[in-house]
């Protein structure tokens, strides 16, 4: 059995995920490191606790690699309630830090639950869907997926750690690929235009917009003498300019400042010269003093240990969530965009693997572990380019941290058994 | 389709991203000069700037330090305003006004709060200024002038202006650059070159350490002393005998090329333009458009030079070989060209003269024919002047001298061209240019030009680039300072000219200037000069002239001094170049009362009459 996992592991998964480890340690290094305590063996410092957090992640692996398949689809659905009885009871044990309750404390190390609710929800997920009694198209069992789903995030959300949360919806793409009615995924993305294009153009030229497209579609369908499905456009178009007004008023009265303020930077919403520069000084100034960093970096960077940027400590927050920059700033374009190749190679590699399982609660899982990665992935460094809003999750095998270490480690290889095992297991 | 999604938005996010930081890492520059780096600071060491010595080896210029107080507004705690406007001695409003006036400019940089404190204004608000945070005092290094004298010669030091910070990447703004004079010229000797340091900063502005172990660190080179060729003792005298007059003086060394004084008038002392008075009293000095005293009338101020310009046309005829010391005029009062038109002189009616007493009788009609005899030697008038303006032009004049002096002028030595314009029909004779035959007409010459071509007669035949640098720390000057210019006159044809010269000390029109026992060699001008009042061409008093060099022998000084409105050669110019030849010389005046008429004379009265607005006589 042992022999047969080494035999059929996929190495190509394993390589580039110690790359990711490695680079992300070296950066975080590199981050952190004082000229008075230049000893990778420094434990009070994060570069050194991270070399303990990499160090436990072998030994994780190794666990995870050594439980049999069959556990994590017959365990899934204990492991998804332990794991939100772990969230729930942030609310009773849980140690406020920087005025979020997402940990628990054990001495000097910490816990983040909602680090591994990811993997918990992706095996439930994957369990709900590959059962034969599940039929996606059934309006049911959408409902009950929705709600597998949506029952982390919920009691993520009031720790409050919004970004966290937002990482479920990439589990659509999941119910998306094994059936989910496309219009979901449509109304989904029209809902995220409507509301930026309003943002941007006002709620008027959207729906004048909206208006035109239908009347040449009503045009279209009457030329080439086509059914015009009238009552099914009322109701589609009627919402639509509902949903346009009231985006303004959800901006305004449900947003709170720091969100608004957020939107205001990113779709340069702001045009009153001092309070755009507040903005810069506050929530903008992260960005700001990323992008610095990432474009003084040129073409081959300042090289390792060289970033004065880094060194200066310019960049807040930049061994967690804005660990990229330093990678922009040390080792250039060459670096940073090597990274994003390293990256994209993991979750399609992921993806290949996925699509190759003949179980379809291992594609289910494997498909879940790509999207998470891929919305962590697109959504970190989308913020710290400066193309996204700032969203604050960190960067999978990058950003310093036991527990984001760990959830994306088990997340993995969870996924890496189950490959290893696709030729024995029927399930 | 469905499987394909997700692997499509992969490689469409990898693109983008790519994209992305290939515009911020590659294209967008912003954040590419290091030195415009936020994360590192360059710390400048300024060496001190270099002295200036005379010739004689007596300090001209040297340092003394200032102390500011300097204020960063970010960093001002609350403080007990009475207590520190009192060890200040400022009023709280002034307090107010100068705090406001530093947040303004920024919070965060620091800016001058009192500026320039004495030494014992420190010495006690050095220790309680600690009490203060937020401010603290600088050291300063300005400039400190051990004379009173040679303002336009020495120059002064200040801010570099918006157009210099950007052509010269050396400058940073707030920094000192030398303007005029030597400071403008040896600026970049004397300044040596700042050290820098760069230091690693992090996001609140803490010094982290020096950025790579200090590998792009440089030390300061120091600054070095130079020696100019001034006297600083003639210069002064100079400037003295100059006061309440306008006008310019040069004085050369023959020998040499060395100048060693340059007067222009009315002047000031340099100190001015030093501390905490310095814009107050430039924008007065600057201000001041009618005696003007920061233009340089030793080396900008074009004038025609009159008579001592008849040498040359001597020097000329000479050499072109259309006279001779015997050829002789008979002069009837005056020189008759042209129909009826007349140009007098002092001759007495019927004298007959040769070069050397048409030198020191300054007759202009010997040296109108002898003008228009150069001309008409050629087949064309065209190349008669050309060949005219050759000559004239080997002694340095009508064009910038090369010389090692902050600013300059080019001064006029008509040619062809200049006729050929005026005329278009090219209709011009001898006759039509027979002004410059006496020095009169479309010529024009600096101070400077016309004790260059006095050195150049001193030397019979060649002159020395004129320069103001002797020495820079041991280091030889530039060549060009050390090679002799030949004139187009040959040496045999100076001896007569300069028997000439002495004559008009001797017997002529400055023999009422001998000192006992120098030899001078000189020659006394009148320029007639005009000006123009409400758009109409007014004529003022004349200008007094004269050029000499002495002693005649051995020559160890040639100068011009040029006195505006001062009337006749003899009146002023030819007094005071007889005071400065006998200090350079002596060392002393034995002259007393002629040194005090001198000193004393002013020209206020006739510089008043052009702007009184009532007519005025002239030449009076
Ligand atoms: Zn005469």
């Amino acid at each position: 059995m042992r022999n047969r996992v080494i035999q059929q592991i996929d190495w190509l998964s394993i390589l580039l995920y110690f790359a990711l480890v490695f680079i992300g340690w070296l950066n975080i290094y590199s981050t952190t490191m004082t000229d008075e305590n230049p000893t990778i063996f420094n434990f009070d410092q994060p570069y050194g606790r991270q070399l303990i957090f990499i160090g436990l992640s072998v030994l994780l692996i190794i666990f995870v690699l050594a439980i049999e398949t069959k556990f994590y689809a017959r365990f899934s659905s204990v492991i998804y309630l332990i794991s939100l009885a772990s969230l729930l009871g942030l609310f009773v044990f849980g140690k406020n830090i920087n005025g979020a309750t997402s940990w628990y404390n054990f001495g000097s190390f910490g816990l983040q639950p909602s680090e591994f609710a990811k993997a918990a929800t992706a095996l439930a997920l994957a369990k709900f869907l590959s059962d034969i009694q599940t039929n996606i198209n059934d309006f049911k069992d959408q409902l009950r997926a929705f709600l597998i789903i949506i029952l982390p995030p919920l009691f993520i959300i009031p720790q409050p750690d919004p970004g966290s949360a937002l990482v479920y919806t990439s589990f659509f793409f999941v119910l998306y690929r094994e059936g989910l009615p496309s219009y979901y995924l449509l109304v989904g993305l029209t809902a995220v235009i409507l509301f930026v294009s309003t943002l941007l153009f006002g709620a008027i030229w959207v729906i004048a917009g909206l208006l035109i497209l239908a009347t040449i579609f009503v045009l279209y369908r009457k030329r080439k003498k086509i059914r015009i499905p009238v009552f099914k456009m009322l109701v589609m178009t009627t919402t639509a300019i509902l949903f346009c007004l009231s985006v303004r008023y959800v901006f305004e009265n449900v947003f709170e400042q720091r969100h608004r303020d957020r939107f205001n930077l990113w779709l340069r919403l702001e045009h009153d010269p001092s309070k755009l520069n507040e903005i810069r000084k506050t929530i903008g100034y992260n960005t700001y003093q990323s992008e610095s960093a990432i474009g003084s970096g040129g073409l081959t960077g300042k090289g390792f240990l060289e970033g004065t940027r880094t060194k200066g400590n310019f960049v807040p927050e930049q061994h967690t969530d804005y660990i990229f920059s330093t990678v922009g700033e040390e080792w250039g374009f060459l670096g940073s965009a090597g990274v994003i190749i390293l990256f994209s190679l993991l979750i399609l590699r992921i993806l290949f693997l996925a699509e190759r399982q003949r179980s379809q609660f291992s594609r289910i899982y494997g498909y879940s572990v790509a999207s998470i990665l891929l919305f962590h992935f697109a959504i970190n460094i989308g913020m710290v380019i400066g193309l996204l809003p700032t969203i604050g999750i960190p960067l999978p095998f990058f950003s310093y941290g036991g527990s984001g270490l760990w959830g994306f480690t088990i997340l993995l290889f969870i996924f890496i058994r189950l490959d290893a095992n696709r030729r024995d297991d029927w399930m | 389709m469905r499987k394909l999604l997700l692997a499509a938005i992969i490689i469409i996010i990898a693109i983008v991203y790519i994209g992305r930081l290939s515009y911020l890492q590659l294209i967008d520059s912003s954040n590419k000069n290091p030195l415009e780096d936020t994360a590192i600071k360059a710390v400048y060491d300024y060496p001190e700037r270099g002295y200036i010595y005379d010739r004689n080896g007596d300090l001209l210029v040297s340092n003394q330090p200032a102390y500011d107080i300097m204020v960063i507004p970010k960093d001002v705690k609350p403080l007990d305003t009475l207590e520190f406007c009192n060890l200040l001695n400022i009023t709280k409003e002034d307090f107010i006004k100068k705090y406001n006036k530093a947040r303004v400019y920024s919070p965060r940089l620091p800016s001058v709060f009192v500026p320039q404190l004495s030494k014992s204004e420190y010495a006690t608000l050095q220790e309680k200024m600690r009490k203060y945070e937020g401010f603290y005092i600088q050291k300063r290094s300005l400039r400190h002038y051990q004379t009173s004298s040679g303002a336009n010669v020495l120059g002064y030091i200040s801010e570099v202006n918006e157009y210099e910070l950007k052509s010269n990447p050396y400058y940073q703004a707030g920094e000192l650059i030398g303007r005029n004079g030597v400071e403008k010229v040896y600026e970049e000797t004397l300044r040596g070159r700042k050290g820098v340091k760069f230091i690693q900063k992090d996001r609140f502005n803490r010094d982290l350490g020096p950025y790579k172990d200090g590998l792009y660190d440089t030390l300061p080179v120091q600054g070095k002393d130079i020696t100019i060729t001034i006297d600083k003792t003639l210069q002064a005298y100079g400037e003295q005998l100059m006061i309440n007059k306008r006008g310019g003086i040069v004085a050369i060394e023959p020998k040499t090329g060395e100048i060693l004084a340059m007067i222009s008038a009315p002047s000031y002392d340099p100190a001015l333009l030093v501390g905490r008075e310095r814009s107050k009293n430039y924008s007065r000095l600057y201000l001041d458009s009618i005696a003007n005293p920061l233009y340089d009338r030793s080396i900008l101020a074009e004038y025609p030079p009159g008579s001592p310009f008849k040498i040359l046309n001597g020097l000329i005829g000479l050499e072109e070989g259309v006279i001779d010391e015997h050829t002789t005029i008979r002069c009837y009062h005056g020189y008759r060209y042209g129909r009826n038109r007349f140009m007098a002189c002092h001759c007495v009616s019927g004298t007959l003269n040769e070069l050397q007493s048409a030198t020191y009788r300054s007759c202009n009609a010997y040296f109108a024919d002898a003008y228009k005899k150069i001309i008409e030697k050629y087949p064309t008038p065209e190349e008669g002047l050309q060949a005219w303006t050759n000559h004239a032009k080997s002694f340095g004049l009508g064009n910038y001298l090369g010389n090692d002096l902050s600013t300059g002028r080019a001064g006029r030595v008509p040619d062809s061209l200049t006729y050929n314009r005026a005329y278009p029909d090219f209709q011009w004779r001898a006759e039509t240019t027979i002004s410059n035959g006496i020095g009169q007409g479309e010529i024009l010459t600096t101070p400077i030009q016309l004790a260059n071509m006095t050195a150049a007669i001193a030397n019979r035949g060649y002159y020395y680039t004129p320069h103001i640098i002797k020495n820079i720390e041991g280091t030889p000057i530039d060549e060009k300072f050390t090679t002799p210019n030949q004139t187009t006159i040959s040496k045999r044809h100076f001896d007569d000219v300069v028997l000439g010269m002495w004559d008009v000390y001797k017997r002529g029109t400055a023999r009422f200037v001998q000192v006992d026992s120098i030899n001078i060699a000189g020659k006394t001008g009148t320029a007639e000069n005009f000006t123009k009042i409400d758009g109409k061409r007014q004529q003022l008093t004349d200008h007094s002239i004269f050029i000499a060099f002495a002693p005649v022998e051995n020559p160890k000084i040639a100068l011009a001094v040029f006195v505006e409105n001062g009337y006749w050669g003899s009146r002023y110019a030819a007094p005071i170049a007889s005071l400065m030849v006998e200090k350079y010389l002596r060392g002393k005046i034995t002259r007393t009362d002629l040194e005090k008429r001198m000193l004393e004379g002013s020209l206020a009265d006739e510089y008043a009459k052009p702007l009184s607005g009532e007519p005025f006589e002239i030449n009076q």
